[in-house]
């Protein structure tokens, strides 16, 4: 499980998917727990200097830059889910 | 609002408008101050420097914001913060968010008893105007004050 970066991208990604009222389950993880556990998400938000460790993965992996910028995890969720 | 962040931040933990010459440097800025404030042990500095050439610096995850951190292990001895603001930013090679001017460190006992510390210091990261203030911030209670 992640400490970090991943409880703070979790905790926007929440609020981004409440807002947009979408009903969602998120975990956070660290690189190695992503690795076993990614292959089932059905999308995989991360920083852009970690997407090279989630290629292969099946679900969508979106790289979020500005963990704390609401309106960009917005866009790039939206974009994702249509 | 309980006053999380303060709480977190022990007594040592606030360097205020520190040099840096490099990223390690500032990562081992961040690890001192979690050590001083008896957070860690020096084994987990050198975990955090060991994490960010690991995997590269993704650490920085706002403009100008690093958060530093390695897994809770036994060189973790309590759930704590560190705030490290520098008076000239360092690049950690993060296309996005360089240079970074302000180093939070973290350290965690385990995965989930410092959820809401984390909720804390996202609500407060997220206010550009606050975090602007810290970095001019000249001492402590300046700091101490902008947190609260």
């Amino acid at each position: 499980m992640g400490i970090g970066t991943s409880v703070l991208l979790k905790m926007n990604a929440e609020k981004v998917l409440g807002m947009l009222g979408i009903q969602a389950t998120v975990q956070a993880a660290d690189i190695a727990k992503a690795k076993v556990e990614g292959p089932t998400a059905d999308i995989i938000l991360t920083t852009p200097e970690l997407v090279y460790q989630l290629e292969k993965m099946p679900g969508k992996i979106i790289a979020i830059d500005h963990v704390f910028d609401l309106v960009e995890i917005r866009e790039k969720l939206t974009a994702a889910l249509s | 609002m309980a006053d999380l962040l303060n709480q977190a931040l022990a007594e040592g933990s606030i360097l205020v408008r520190a040099q840096a010459s490099n990223w390690e440097h500032a990562l081992e800025l961040a690890g001192s101050a979690l050590e001083q404030s008896n957070r860690a042990t020096n084994e987990y500095t050198k975990a955090m420097v060991a994490a960010f050439e690991e995997l590269g610096p993704y650490m920085v995850i706002a403009p100008g914001i690093a958060l530093a951190h390695a897994r809770p292990s036994e060189a973790v001895l309590s759930t704590g913060l560190s705030l490290v603001t520098l008076s000239e930013p360092v690049p950690f090679g993060n296309t996005a968010n360089d240079p970074v001017s302000l180093v939070i460190g973290l350290s965690a006992v385990d995965h989930d008893s410092h959820i809401e510390l984390m909720a804390a210091l996202s609500e407060f990261l997220m206010d550009v105007m606050k975090v602007n203030m810290l970095l001019q911030a000249e001492n402590v209670e300046q700091v101490r004050t902008l947190l609260r």
